[in-house]
């Protein structure tokens, strides 16, 4: 084998750090993937889209001159009330209907969203600079940007303060309910309309996080939504709905292999990789899915 | 009832042969006509048909694009110094060389597709779905990447295709010759199509739309039916992507060959504003279309894609069934459906 990675050890230790870090960043928007998923029943096309425009928000806060890590407090704020404008105005009219429909209807939203991010915020690369400097390991051979340890960290504290609301509040145990049984919670005095909204509103919160830590650790661009949003997908296929831990072990896994391929395969291939994985999974699951019905060849 | 149908049929051919003559500025716009609805038709036949909503046929139609190209190149020079010189042109075809060169590539950017199809089909197919829409998706921005990294095809920095012989002294002949090709792939589509949908196989591939466990119950083969369905479409979308490639003279991975984000959603969007699984619906979905894009595109310019988006949720949310279905809810007579005033007097009664 003649690739760098595999003579020098120390870029092995840097890849597997950095994947786990950035996977738990996946983790976090897939999570809110398979909320809406589970509960409403829709694909979200413009899930990754909803992360770059929280990533925004972050960035025109750091350009404020405010520290663009309050980002990840006011760009959830803001963005809650994005998806409940958005559910407000197309998806309240898609829940019902068949799955494709929600994910044309949801491809156009993405346009829309990638189309007014262009014209607001240009079209160039940008990042937040949060200048929390950088951790040295093993005499130096493996450097870890504080921005990334910090996000991993954040992410972890609102999954798990989201995890906490999910079981303890009223509105969680609508939500849950809303998930397990959409007309029996109507009967018993779900309003289910409400829990709806509440949870596109939340799953864009969930976004706007992701979005303002992905604004101080990698980069922004209007045009890059779609591969988080297929990113996310492929973690909550793997993982199932309703699997936390799942989630963030897929997550996790999703970035080691993405930080791997890009020093296997190269950077211009890397987007390239995420998408074929996403058809291997899915083929992958549908051999495993047909040994069960065997009864139908 | 036949006789309509010759008279209207020979017209349109007569319209459509007279075409470049009438309207000698628009031969490219009507080129790119003939080609979505090309497009727009071999979607119809999985999403409509079979109940397939694919966002994966731009993978065939980028490849029809890529091959055509790259056959005609290297049929008679080295391709990757081709791809390397970028616009500079060190190698001429000649006029016998340029039509030879397109015709085997045009015959290649059909059989491979189809193939390719076929090969990756059984494992494709097999997904229900929204998980086969998100798997296709996957697979026709994966090529795009991926086609955006190999340097012999040009990777990022594109492909010229060659030039049209400069020897040929009429201006004209070069929008006429790709006119004429796709209007000849056009009619090729519009007869196969509409031969299947008087056959046998057309009712298979709605037994799969409507109930697939049900349809393999009676004894049909649905996989075989799938993946036939499938190789067809490739068939002719590798054609329409082989002639848009000599059209457009530049194949770049992302924006003109794989290129999800325009042509990929066009095609679904043509297709169910006409009217998914009709003979005309995706005709006259695909013309309205143009029509539209190419009357609005100037006049809100720089805001296209964010009316294309507004276009695609209004029509998906508020008219799933199209035109054709808008039509047929209205005057059912037309359609062929006989309506029982006195059953829906009593519908009406009981409800």
């Amino acid at each position: 084998m003649d690739f760098l990675i595999f003579k020098a050890p120390m870029l092995m230790v840097q890849a597997s750090l950095d994947g786990i870090l950035l996977g738990i960043l996946f983790a976090l928007i897939a999570y809110g993937m398979a909320l809406q998923w589970g509960v409403m029943n829709i694909i979200n096309i413009a899930q990754g889209d909803l992360v770059i425009l929280g990533g925004y928000i972050a960035y025109t806060i750091y350009l404020w001159g405010i520290h663009p890590a309050w980002g990840v407090i006011i760009s959830p704020i803001i963005m809650f009330f994005v998806g409940w404008g958005l559910y407000k105005l197309v998806i309240n009219k898609v829940v019902d209907r068949d799955l494709f429909i929600s994910i044309l209807a949801t491809f156009g939203i993405a346009i829309v969203f990638q189309q007014l991010m262009n014209f607001i915020f240009g079209a160039d690369v940008v990042v937040a600079q949060s200048e929390y400097g950088t951790t040295m390991l093993f005499d130096n051979s493996v450097t870890l940007p504080n921005s990334k340890i910090f996000s991993a960290f954040i992410s972890v504290l609102y999954a798990i303060a989201l995890v906490i609301y999910m079981r303890k509040s009223k509105l969680g145990r609508a939500i849950r309910a809303t998930a397990q049984n959409a007309r029996a919670a109507k009967i018993l005095g779900v309003d289910t309309e409400k829990v709806y909204a509440a949870t596109f509103g939340i799953n864009a919160a969930l976004c706007g996080i992701a979005g303002a830590l992905i604004s101080i650790t990698l980069t922004l661009h209007p045009y890059v939504g779609l591969p988080y949003t297929v990113r996310s997908f492929m973690i909550v296929i793997v993982a199932g709905l309703g699997n936390l831990p799942a989630v963030a072990v897929s997550g996790m896994g999703l970035g080691l292999f993405e930080e791997f391929a890009d020093y296997i395969l190269g950077t211009e291939f890397r987007i390239g990789a995420v998408f074929l994985l996403l058809v291997l999974i899915l083929v992958y699951r549908r051999f495993k899915l047909s040994k069960k019905r065997e009864y139908l060849k | 009832m036949k006789q309509k149908d010759l008279i209207l049929y020979s017209g349109l051919i007569i319209l459509g042969l007279a075409a470049p003559y009438l309207f000698s500025a628009f031969k490219v716009q009507l080129t790119y006509l003939c080609v979505l609805i090309v497009l727009a038709m071999t979607w119809n036949l999985q999403g409509g048909e079979m109940g397939y909503n694919t966002f994966g046929n731009i993978l065939f139609y980028g490849l029809g694009m890529y091959l055509t190209a790259s056959v005609q190149v290297g049929m008679f020079f080295p391709l990757a110094e081709w791809t390397e010189s970028g616009g500079e042109k060190t190698f001429v075809h000649t006029t016998a060389q340029y039509f030879q060169g397109i015709g085997v590539g045009l015959l290649v950017s059909a059989i491979v597709p189809a193939v390719i199809a076929g090969a990756i089909g059984y494992a494709i197919l097999g997904l229900r779905g929204h998980y086969f829409a998100i798997c296709t998706l996957g697979l026709g921005i994966a090529a795009g990447e991926i086609a955006g990294g190999i340097e012999i095809i040009g990777a990022g920095q594109g492909f010229t295709t060659p030039p049209f012989p400069a020897e040929i002294v009429d201006t004209e002949a070069r929008g006429k010759f790709f006119y004429f090709l796709s209007f000849a792939l056009l009619v090729g589509t519009f007869i196969f199509v509409k031969y299947i949908y008087g056959s046998r196989f057309r009712l298979i591939l709605n037994a799969i739309r409507d109930n697939e466990d049900k349809a393999e119950a009676m004894g049909i083969q649905t996989m075989k039916y799938k993946i036939v369905g499938w190789m067809c479409s490739a068939f002719f979308c590798g054609l329409a992507g082989g002639i848009m490639g000599g059209l457009i003279g530049y194949i770049d991975s992302t924006d003109v060959a794989f290129d999800g984000r325009e042509m990929g959603v066009f095609m679904v969007l043509m297709a169910i504003l006409g009217g998914k699984g009709t003979l005309w619906g995706p005709v006259i979905g695909a013309t309205l279309f143009h029509f539209f894009k190419e009357g609005l595109w100037t006049l809100i310019l720089g805001w296209q894609y964010v009316a294309l988006g507004v276009l695609i949720v209004v029509i998906v949310v508020y008219f799933p069934e199209g035109l054709m279905g808008w039509l047929r809810e209205k005057y059912p007579e037309r359609f062929g459906e006989v309506i029982d005033e006195k059953d829906r007097k009593a519908q009406v009664e009981l409800k």
